[in-house]
């Protein structure tokens, strides 16, 4: 916070409850915190520019929990609800692909694709009709403290400013039409962020919430919306794979859901702790694409919408303390995303309301974290613990394990470590001593003609927008390391990790290689703050309302 | 004084339009939809006014569906003081829109009407030179600057050969261009407010106006996509490649 925004006076609001973040867990406890105290007075922060706008998911949802929250939704479903018909699992090579049996963590019977940021439109209309104040286009973006050592609180968020304009400073400086960010006061604040919240990540490391966790790992996941020639699809039939284009090394996989209307859901998800640093995920998803099978269903149609996203894949060993004076972290903002399941909804819903429910009973965030873990969702988390970390070796050992996991319902004796993604990429030193292996990369196709072209052209899939006269919003602290020690060492991987290009290495005045950020791109994924390898990416909420508009994701 | 400014529903700009499968229109599902930019423009140069002390009054009204209220809230968060939405589902065509635009007018007798030069969706660029006609008083269209002394309104107007500044006397309508201003953040304390602002919701067809389809779209198709450059070897092979084109 620099001294001349300190000046800055700001409007106060003082609410009971501070919700961050308009995803499935923080409306879910909204929701739910106004019913159960119908005169709380509750605001709800949202930093894209409508509900649902940076809303991105796959999303094959168990719908328990929503029936708990919102029974009436099946009799008014949001935009795409497809009930889940077949479940597929296939294990791809480059020119082929074999059906595998289906893991039982991923039958969907019972379960609807949906458009997760449609739902969640539809729960903050309904939010809003109990009184919640919505206020979407306000990202929270420093937390309120107060108090040192065992008597530090949070006491609410302050707002992003608008207006503020690059002047070279990280900072900026207000602008013509500047609106200074309004400080909220809340009794307690949720954070409901979603996958590496920008204010989780702070709270987590100023309260040292992650002391007893094994580290955070993550996921990154893409997703396109297409519509088809006439008689492609079958509505409701859902496919996940392994294998191709992936090596055995590194996790992920991809999925597509067939929707109504000739529509589908296309998408791939890769675990963030690849080691190659020549590896691009975007491009590991359009060379998916490019498989026979899916040229042959995609050919001819056309892209609706694009997105990215990460998602926490970390699960219980990694989950932070969920509780803090004044606080709670709800959702995947603490990560509580079940991955063999794929499915992060259902249990983002059950956070969000079980937090709603312990704060209108006991008054106070204390007890939260012991209760979350206690309960249903915990338990689910308990049970599939072993079986990301277990992918650590490789497909194959990981595929073992899985099984051996499912068999014994997660009664292993054991619970394997996570490891920090950023920490993951094999120097080129250390590639080169090992004999530099044959990179993915020499599997794939050279070419393709499916749409996007690359990465700039994705961009326009997720109607992106940012002022370009702000401040850069993503911080790099220190770029003199990007055209020495890291282009030595991992050579720039950020210009592969990151879906749409913001980071690119370009000649500069002087002749040599700097780092240029394509701030204006961004669709808030966050992989840049997770991935790089010096951790010296620091994402920040941009001026509130921009970043993408996804349609119907 | 008292200000009447005419909004419109539309597809975000932001938002990459695409034509629906049967080519029946666009897609709107999930689709973001704002005020029109220069209707926002409009709404803006009305608070300065009233800021100004040239106005006292500013009445925002839109016809469109139900949804159209988001619209009109954020006009009354910017700082309208209130808002009238007639209510239809169908599409309004321009001389309907300005049809009823004058039954607006009659009730709430305004000094001026504030409009954006077009909407972003039909591109028309119609209502306002309607209105004024039917209305039967001045017009300034284009608008990029405003001024108001003594009953009349000083206006530059963006034309194609540069700038011409003309002077109407009020009321008259005045349709905004993209420079005349850059309209204000929301705050969210006046979002607060423009909760407890008056919004009325009325029937379109309580304004009596016919709505003759004097325009009948019949399919919406995208524009031919663009085909890929070819990349030649020689300057002969480029020259020749322009020739075969016609273009030398």
């Amino acid at each position: 916070m620099s001294e001349q925004q300190g000046d800055i006076e700001r409007d106060v609001m003082e609410y009971d409850y501070a919700i961050v973040g308009g995803g499935p867990a923080g409306l879910a406890c909204a929701i739910r915190l106004k019913e159960k105290m119908p005169a709380a007075e509750i605001c709800l922060l949202e930093k894209g520019s409508e509900i649902g706008a940076h809303i991105l998911s796959g999303c094959v949802m168990e719908p328990g929990p929503l029936d708990e929250l919102m029974p009436a939704w099946r009799d008014n479903p949001p935009a795409i609800c497809v009930p889940a018909g077949r479940d597929e699992f296939r294990l791809y090579t480059r020119a082929r692909s074999f059906r595998l049996p289906t893991p039982p963590q991923m039958h969907n019977a019972g379960n609807y694709i949906v458009a997760l940021g449609e739902l969640c439109k539809q729960l903050a209309e309904h939010a809003e009709s109990l009184g919640v104040e919505v206020f979407p286009g306000f990202p929270g973006r420093h937390p309120l403290i107060e108090g040192e050592g065992a008597d530090m609180r949070v006491v609410g968020v302050r707002c992003g400013d608008m207006g503020l304009e690059a002047d070279g400073t990280p900072e900026g400086r207000p602008g013509p039409a500047f609106a200074a960010g309004v400080d909220i006061r809340a009794k307690t604040t949720l954070l409901a962020e979603g996958c590496r919240g920008s204010l989780s990540k702070q709270l987590i490391a100023r309260f040292k919430l992650d002391r007893d966790a094994t580290p955070q790992t993550y996921g990154l996941g893409f997703k396109e919306l297409w519509q088809l020639p006439a008689g492609r699809t079958t509505p409701g039939l859902i496919q996940h794979s392994v294998g191709w284009p992936l090596d055995n090394a590194t996790y992920g996989g991809s999925f597509l859901y067939h929707l109504d209307e000739d529509r589908v859901y296309i998408g791939f998800v890769v675990g963030l702790d690849y080691e190659d640093p020549r590896f691009s995920p975007f491009e590991a998803f359009q060379q998916f694409k490019h498989h026979p099978d899916m040229r042959a269903l995609l050919e001819g149609g056309e892209i609706i919408s694009s997105g990215a996203r990460t998602i926490s894949e970390g699960g219980l060993q990694a989950l932070p303390r969920m509780e803090m004076p004044g606080a709670l972290l709800i959702g995947d903002a603490a990560g509580t995303l079940n991955v063999p399941k794929i499915k992060g909804v259902h249990q983002a819903f059950r956070s969000g309301m079980l937090a709603a429910e312990h704060l209108a009973a006991s008054g106070t965030p204390e007890g939260y974290d012991a209760a979350f873990r206690a309960s249903a969702a915990g338990r689910e988390l308990h049970k599939v613990r072993n079986i990301r970390p277990g992918f650590h070796g490789g497909l194959w050992l990981g595929m073992a394990n899985a099984a051996l996991e499912t068999v014994l319902a997660g009664r292993t004796p054991w619970t394997l470590a996570t490891h920090a993604d950023w920490d993951s990429l094999e120097t080129r030193a250390s590639a080169r001593a090992h004999g530099e292996q044959a990179a993915m990369a020499a599997n794939w196709h050279q070419e393709r003609s499916l749409p996007p072209r690359d990465r700039l052209a994705s961009v326009y899939f997720a109607n992106t927008a940012h002022e370009e006269s702000q401040p850069v919003h993503l911080r790099v602290a220190d770029t003199s390391i990007c055209a020495t020690r890291c282009a030595e060492e991992f050579g720039n991987p950020c210009t592969r990790f990151c879906p749409v290009g913001v980071y690119e290495m370009v000649t500069g005045e002087d002749g040599g290689l700097q780092l240029q950020i394509n701030a204006s791109n961004c669709v808030h994924c966050k992989a840049c703050d997770i991935k790089d390898p010096y951790l010296i990416i620091d994402w920040v909420p941009p001026e509130g309302g921009s970043g993408p508009n996804y349609q119907t994701l | 004084m008292k200000i009447l400014v005419g909004i419109k529903r539309v597809i975000d700009y932001n938002v990459r339009v695409q034509v629906n499968r049967d080519g029946s229109g666009v897609v709107k599902e999930g689709v973001k939809m704002s005020i029109n930019p220069f209707d926002e423009i409009a709404v803006e140069e009305a608070l300065r006014m009233k800021e100004r002390g040239d106005a006292n009054e500013v009445v925002v009204v839109s016809i469109g569906p139900e949804a159209a209220q988001q619209q009109l809230r954020t006009a009354l968060a910017m700082g309208a003081d209130r808002a009238v939405l007639y209510q239809s589902d169908e599409e309004v065509q321009p001389l309907a829109a300005a049809r009823a635009l004058l039954a607006v007018v009659e009730a709430e007798d305004p000094g001026l009407v504030l409009l954006g030069k077009q909407a972003i969706d039909d591109d028309s660029n119609q209502v306002g030179q309607m209105l004024a006609a039917l209305w039967n008083r001045p017009q300034a269209t284009f608008v990029s600057a405003l001024e108001f002394s003594d009953g009349v309104a000083k206006a530059t107007r963006e034309v194609d050969a540069g700038l011409e500044n003309i002077e109407v006397e009020l009321p008259a309508v005045v349709t905004v261009d993209l420079r005349l201003n850059e309209p204000r953040f929301v705050k969210m304390p006046d979002i607060m407010k423009a909760k407890r602002k008056p919004l009325e919701i009325k029937p379109f067809a309580e304004l009596g106006v016919e709505m003759p389809v004097q325009l009948e779209t019949t399919l919406h198709e995208p524009p031919p996509k663009r085909q890929g450059g070819v990349k030649v070897d020689s300057v002969q092979a480029l020259v020749e490649a322009l020739k075969n084109k016609g273009v030398l």
